[in-house]
């Protein structure tokens, strides 16, 4: 949805830790800033631990079936060896849901930085050039804002053959969209602005002027769609998950639901087995939404609490 | 003035033509161009030869890819979508069996989530800086956050299986089919089928005109004319309704209408969860049955809502905000 953006941080020129510098300066602003983003950064330092410490963590082989003297243990109650329980075949669900970090991280993170770049690029192509660049851009925005997306990805990671990468790729192909939208309508601004005018003046070439003086001032509002695509790339795949369209190989928060909805745990009243997968991907979801809403304060101060 | 919004108004249709154009030319590329090609996998050495020169004939799959894409193109001008594989009936008569109810369920869905959502947000924003607030938006964005089949998936332990309030799947009582869309409509088996899923929908679409409608009225009690109303001595309460309720709601009507078109896209999910007969679960079993026409229809048919109601949507905000049609041909 394109916004009114005012463009309220002043003019920023890339800093003279050039482009690393000033990406990452608006992360570390936000994160002194606002409490709620700060929540967010810290779920996801917690997830990455997990993730990468799985294989520690995890009791038991979040794939196998457990078995004790010969005897399948399915359909326990959570306790003793199976701190959450076992599925319905046997799998140790505790383990499933500390190995499920591993795929949500992925797709969230993968999603985001191709969202992004493709977003961002553009934007501000599109905004800085104007005319029949800005026109196919924009048209082309537009397609991409007409295609269903949940239908979409479904019908593309069904035919490319599922699996978590194809996932990521369905994705990227239309997430871009909200973010050039935003990003152009703010380098329409940006453009305009005297400094950019005197870069030009003074002979800076087009490609200078777009990424030494019109890219650092709407890099923060990149990052808040990068951080919200993260949450929406984390729940598509869960749904794709569900559908039944998932990767086969991974064990995702999504296709454990998905398990535990088509075994019958609802009936069976198995909470245990459906309910801590949810619960991690709400809260996957909202660390996004927490450290886009800290960009937005910085951005839209009006927005603020008064 | 009115000449403006004319040309504004043909010109935007104009382009809504060429983006439906442009969508349903990428869906030829996806169903003919994709690895395995799914058509021509179809056909299997078990058909007859009959049966399977009649698909090749629906597609023209013997012909060059160009004259493919002018057969498809003139197919869908006529509005021939061709013959679902599994159910052997014209595609367009299947989808139309079911769309009725995926209009029904987002419909009420909507309502009951726009009229939550503006109360909601405009308590919000009176309450604002008060513990009230801050648990109210966080208990959205958690809303936003859960998967919907998630939701879906507790309501339907908790109430249908446990307590054995509502069915857990359909529309109806095993057996039963409604004759007309007005039998089905005044039936109160049909509602009480409808509770969960609309409730799952609605718990997830809440969310946005929610946080709209704070921002929106904590916009607005900025103004001029709020602090006049405030000097002139109202009631917090006649400034909240008459005064700042009324400017906030037009961006939630703009909102609205955008959100019919994704709620249409969005309840393949939902849909699944309940087994509810609409065109998002069409949509996903002729995915997974290989069902390539019903497939395609399905996709088109969500992609026409989308995009016909962005078309009103921008319709709707050009009218309300006179601005937007003059500056929208250099920014929009």
């Amino acid at each position: 949805m394109a916004q009114t953006v005012a463009t309220t941080a002043g003019a920023r020129r890339a800093s003279r830790f050039g482009w690393i510098g000033s990406a990452i300066s608006p992360i570390v602003q936000v994160f002194k800033q606002d409490r709620f983003a700060r929540a967010g950064f810290i779920i996801y330092g917690v997830m990455i631990i997990i993730a990468v410490l799985a294989p520690l963590l995890a009791p038991h082989d979040p794939t196998k079936v457990m078995e004790v003297n010969g005897i399948w243990q399915t359909n326990k109650q959570p306790g003793g060896d199976y701190i959450l329980g076992t599925t319905n075949v046997g799998r140790d669900i505790f383990s499933q849901l500390i190995y499920g970090a591993r795929p949500a991280l992925y797709v969230g993170f993968s999603a985001a930085i191709v969202t992004v770049i493709i977003g961002t690029l553009v934007g501000l192509i599109s905004g800085y050039y104007g005319g029949w660049i800005d026109l196919i851009l924009m048209r082309l925005t537009d397609v991409a804002f007409g295609i269903p997306f949940t239908p979409f990805v479904i019908v593309l990671v069904a035919f490319l053959s599922p699996s978590i990468w194809n996932i990521v790729l369905a994705m990227a192909l239309l997430f871009w969209r909200d973010t050039a939208r935003v990003i152009r309508a703010q380098v329409l601004t940006v453009r305009q602005r005297s400094f950019v005018q005197a870069a030009k003046l003074s002979g800076a070439s087009d490609k200078r002027a777009i990424f030494l003086y019109v890219a650092p001032n709407i890099l923060a509002l990149s990052f808040l769609y990068g951080t919200l695509a993260i949450g929406w790339a984390i729940l598509t795949e869960a749904s794709v998950s569900f559908l039944g369209f998932g990767d086969p190989k991974v064990t995702s928060w999504g296709y454990m639901l998905q398990d535990a909805y088509v075994s019958q745990a609802l009936g069976r009243g198995a909470y245990y087995w459906f309910v801590p997968p949810g619960i991690c991907i709400m809260l996957a979801v909202m660390a996004g939404f927490f450290i886009s809403r800290g960009f937005e304060e910085m951005l839209f101060p009006r927005l603020r609490r008064r | 003035m009115f000449r403006a919004r004319l040309v504004y108004l043909v010109s935007r249709l104009g382009q809504m033509l060429i983006v439906l154009w442009a969508i349903a030319t990428i869906l030829f590329l996806i169903f003919r161009l994709m690895p395995g090609s799914p058509l021509t996998a179809y056909i299997d050495p078990t058909f007859t030869e009959e049966q399977a020169q009649a698909v090749r004939e629906q597609f023209g799959l013997d012909d060059p890819m160009i004259v493919q894409y002018g057969i498809y193109m003139k197919n869908l001008v006529t509005g021939n979508l061709g013959m679902s594989f599994f159910q052997k009936e014209p595609v367009w008569d299947v989808l139309m069996d079911v769309f009725p109810n995926t209009v029904i369920l987002t419909g009420f869905a909507l309502l009951l989530a726009y009229i939550w959502g503006v109360l909601m947000g405009a308590l919000l924003a009176w309450k604002r800086g008060s513990l009230f607030e801050s648990g109210g938006l966080l208990v959205t964005l958690m809303t936003r956050a859960a998967p919907e089949f998630f939701v879906g998936m507790l309501l339907l332990s908790f109430f249908s299986f446990n307590q054995g309030w509502f069915p857990s799947a359909g529309i109806s009582k095993p057996g039963v089919i409604f004759d007309s869309i007005w039998q089905q409509l005044a039936s109160g088996d049909f509602w009480r089928h409808m509770i969960l899923p609309s409730l799952t929908m609605a718990i997830y679409l809440q969310g946005l005109p929610t946080l709209l409608m704070r921002n929106n009225m904590l916009e607005v009690l900025d103004e001029d004319y709020v602090n006049m109303a405030r000097m002139k001595g109202f009631s917090e309460w006649r400034i909240m309704m008459a005064h700042a309720a009324r400017n906030a709601l037009l961006p939630i009507v703009t909102a609205m209408t955008l959100g019919v078109g994704y709620a249409v896209g969005g309840n393949v999910v939902v849909e699944t969860v309940f087994s509810w007969p609409g065109i998002g679960r069409m949509l996903v079993r002729a995915v997974s049955s290989h069902d390539y026409p019903l497939a395609q229809g399905a996709f088109l048919l969500i992609a026409v809502v989308i995009v016909v109601m962005n078309f009103v949507a921008d319709i709707f905000y050009s009218f309300l905000d006179p601005r937007v049609s003059t500056s929208r041909q250099e920014v929009g």
